[in-house]
């Protein structure tokens, strides 16, 4: 049971923070479908940082790794910005690119160091185990991941900036009426920047935290295995608002835990469902769910349309 | 010297091709009420956007308070106290009205919002003018009314000195335009300098102190409302005299060409129908126009008319022949109905294909165009296209193989007119088939449906122009919130009572 919470937890916090991205993404315009591609780059960020780094301090070590997560998700959210924003591409299509391009050069990117450092050695594996046992507190048996508490800061703070602040109304603006938004005197481009940055910054995070969720060695061929686009289901049953994108992840989150942990349940080992389905209930759940609440949602409404000054 | 507010002063703008402001000189004096008058691509709009700094002009300066000032953009006109009220309202649909007034302005500490006060400057604004709003009211639950009064309060609240409205009319109703009115004397009254842009001649004849007329992109003339009559101001801006009352005989109205019976249809936006039980009949040789402020369902009644939607209830007849299940193609060949569509670039024309395949886009598939094999008659299609660009008067670039995006809107409207008049339909529903286009273009389409009911078809007009509602039908239908509320006499009733119903202050029981 408690082994389920523990993964329920922590899923839902990749879940959080990935869909809190998409959410502010969306919020300011642009649909980010590449959240899939900005994870897997924000976790190579991470497991590198947590590959190189000798540092014994926890602390330090935490830091570092969700910098370093960051980073690279703002950085390689800002091929959607450039693409989507300033050269008004179509933002499906961007998207779907960056994932295409995530993995696969995060792949490549990881075949080649390994092969650096050892001629036999063709894996896209990266292994961390020293440095994620410093992501984790045991509780009397409960393994207390510090993500677990940045996901609900992130909460806080999304909810916080989208509905207390002058930058989150004007946000808002540029995702429901840019042209409104324009006539008084808003930036516009800048605003889907930010909000298309700080997308990169949550997609990122939300990568680091996947790969530490359960295991200490990634294969990065395998990408984030629909992550990114489970948390945009999350988003949307969560209709693009904080608390309920929340209540949301805690769900899913929840679907991803048992598959990891039915075995320790009685009553779902004797029914003795092969483990794949457990796996697919996830993606099965969001299908279901969707396909029924998906018809109220209400998503910004300039949402995937480029800004064009000049149209009017 | 006489103190103006703004001046503009021989303003010329060209584009690739016209000359879209032709040495224009407007002057607006302090605490007037200023109308500008001209027809769709009078230059009006251009004049605007120069003064907004979205346009630099080639020749012209512009002066606030007698001296001369550079608008690069909104933000240099906003900080010279010009704010504007647009024809298409820049609010945020999801947004109350306080976020919407305060938006770009914000009142915040270290980037928090601070409403209070906002609130209170807000309520005190909306006393002082009378301008009742709700501030914690959603925009997209609001009136067309209300959401005005916002974009007004939303100017007011940047202290804007130099108020513009662009054709605030256009969306309300008789009630609600007097009550404009009124709003914008408090205002002139305080001391407000007012550009009201318009070509509506009794509204400018009522509210204006001065009016400048601009014509074609050239500065005509600016006149003192009091010096002139709405006809003197009409040849102003027209060129000529223009007959605004459509001529016709009384109708002789025949037999029932199209029956409707407890019509239900259901709202693509909320969960309620948005044609609710409505009942009515056209005959033949009259016109009868729906009438009622856009957004009360009549957008679904003809989708349900014309089979782009499906009915939740309800039987329609023409000829006595049930079409309510009949396909579009069905309604339009075998039930003879042409359909002129509310929007004219979504459902009216593809807009990328030449105006010959436009012209034929309902009959493509009959013998005379279509050979046995399958294969497009081509020369036959010209020769009908020809033949009606010829009867109808459509003027293209290219004649028959113009691409239709390229044409002007009057044109694009003749073509969609030539081929559903030529059909020889049975029932001729036109919606809104005036809207956004210059008078003369106005009085040709209004000829022709009363030519079409003297040849004795039925015609169903979708209209909410009050002019046209007023002037074109033999009788007219109100609809309020999906129902017919009314059905009245054009000739004995008044504008004041028509505006009644449509505002959903007065109804009858209506039979059909």
């Amino acid at each position: 049971m408690l082994l389920l919470i523990q993964y329920t937890l922590i899923f839902s916090s990749v879940l959080i923070l990935v869909a809190l991205g998409g959410c502010i993404s969306e919020h300011s315009g642009v649909i980010n479908l590449g959240l899939e591609g900005i994870m897997v780059i924000g976790a190579l960020g991470g497991a590198l940082m947590m590959r190189y780094c000798q540092t014994e301090s926890a602390f330090l070590m935490v830091l570092l790794v969700i910098l370093a997560a960051t980073l690279f998700g703002v950085i390689y959210s800002a091929l959607l910005g450039a693409a989507c924003i300033n050269f008004k591409a179509d933002q499906t299509l961007v998207g779907t690119a960056l994932n295409l391009l995530g993995t696969a050069a995060a792949t490549v990117f990881v075949k080649a160091i390994n092969t650096a450092a050892n001629p036999d050695d063709h894996s896209s594996e990266i292994e961390y185990i020293r440095a994620r046992k410093m992501f984790i507190l045991n509780i009397k048996g409960f393994e207390f991941n510090w993500f677990m508490l940045i996901a609900l800061i992130a909460v806080i703070v999304i909810a916080v900036l989208l509905y207390k602040t002058k930058f989150g109304l004007r946000l808002m603006a540029c995702g429901e009426h840019p042209q409104a938004a324009d006539s008084v005197g808003i930036n516009v481009y800048k605003m889907r920047w930010a909000g298309v940055l700080i997308s990169g910054a949550l997609g990122g995070l939300g990568g680091i935290c996947y790969i530490l969720a359960g295991v200490s060695i990634w294969k990065f061929e395998n990408g984030v295995a629909g992550f990114g686009f489970l948390a945009l289901a999350v988003m949307i049953f969560g209709q693009w608002k904080p608390g309920r994108i929340a209540l949301a992840a805690l769900l899913f989150g929840l679907f991803r835990a048992l598959s990891n942990t039915y075995v320790g349940f009685p009553a779902l080992a004797s029914l003795n469902l092969p483990g794949n389905v457990y796996n697919m209930m996830p993606y099965i759940v969001s299908l279901i769910v969707l396909a029924f609440t998906s018809k109220q949602s209400r998503a910004p409404k300039a949402e995937g349309i480029p800004y064009d000054k000049g149209s009017r | 010297m006489e103190q103006y507010a703004i001046e503009m002063l021989h303003i010329t703008k060209r584009f690739p091709g016209i000359i879209a402001n032709d040495d224009i000189t407007l002057q607006l004096k302090k605490g007037e009420i200023h109308a500008l008058l001209g027809e769709n691509g009078a230059g009006k709009s251009t004049l605007m956007s120069v003064l907004f700094g979205l346009y630099q002009p080639e020749e012209g300066v512009i002066k606030k308070d007698g001296v001369e000032v550079r608008i690069n953009n909104p933000n240099d006109a906003n900080a010279l106290g010009i704010g504007m009220v647009h024809q298409h309202f820049k609010l945020v649909e999801c947004f109350t009205v306080l976020d919407n007034i305060i938006l770009g302005v914000e009142p915040n500490k270290m980037g928090f919002l601070q409403k209070k006060e906002a609130r209170e400057k807000v309520l005190a604004l909306s006393e002082k003018y009378g301008l009742r709003v709700d501030p914690d009211a959603k925009i997209e639950d609001i009136t067309v009314g209300m959401q005005q009064r916002t974009e007004i309060l939303k100017m007011l609240y940047r202290d804007n000195e130099i108020l513009i409205f662009d054709e605030p009319t256009a969306v309300l109703t008789p009630q609600e335009i007097a009550e404009l009115m009124q709003i914008m004397k408090n205002l002139s009254a305080e001391g407000k300098s007012i550009l009201f842009i318009s070509h509506k001649l009794n509204e400018i004849m009522e509210v204006a102190d001065r009016c400048t007329v601009l014509r074609k992109g050239k500065y005509i003339g600016t006149v003192n409302t009091k010096d002139v009559t709405a006809e003197d101001l009409s040849a102003m801006m027209v060129g000529r005299n223009v007959n605004f009352h459509v001529d016709k005989t009384p109708a002789k109205p025949g037999e029932v060409v199209l029956s409707i019976e407890n019509m239900t249809v259901a709202s693509k936006v909320h969960k309620n129908n948005a044609v609710k039980n409505v009942s009515l009949k056209v005959r033949a040789g009259e016109i009868v126009c729906l009438a009622g402020i856009d957004g009360n369902g009549q957008s679904e009644f003809v989708y349900g008319l014309s089979g782009l939607e499906p009915l939740v209830s309800g039987k329609i007849t023409v000829h006595g022949k049930d079409m309510t299940k009949a396909s579009i193609r069905e309604r339009s060949t075998v039930m003879g109905i042409s359909h002129i569509p509310e929007d004219r670039h979504k459902h009216g024309l593809v807009l990328d294909y030449s105006l010959e395949d436009n012209l034929i886009l309902q009959t493509y598939f009959s013998p005379e165009f279509t050979s046995k094999a399958g294969f497009l008659r081509r020369k036959n299609i010209r020769e009908y296209a020809n033949r009606l660009i010829e009867q109808y008067d459509v003027r293209s670039g290219q004649g028959a193989v113009t691409t239709a995006r390229s044409m002007s809107g009057g044109n694009q409207q003749k073509a969609i007119i030539a081929r559903e008049i030529d059909k020889a339909p049975e029932l001729l529903i036109a919606v809104q088939p005036t809207r956004g286009l210059d008078v003369g273009a106005i009085e040709y389409i209004h000829k022709q449906l009363v030519a079409q009911r003297d040849a004795g078809k039925a015609v169903l007009l979708v209209s909410l122009e009050l002019d046209e509602v007023m002037d074109v039908p033999d009788r007219i239908l109100v609809m309020y919130e999906g129902e017919i509320v009314g059905e009245l006499d054009p000739k004995k009733t008044t504008q004041e009572e028509l505006g009644l119903y449509m505002a959903g202050a007065k109804r009858d029981e209506v039979k059909a």
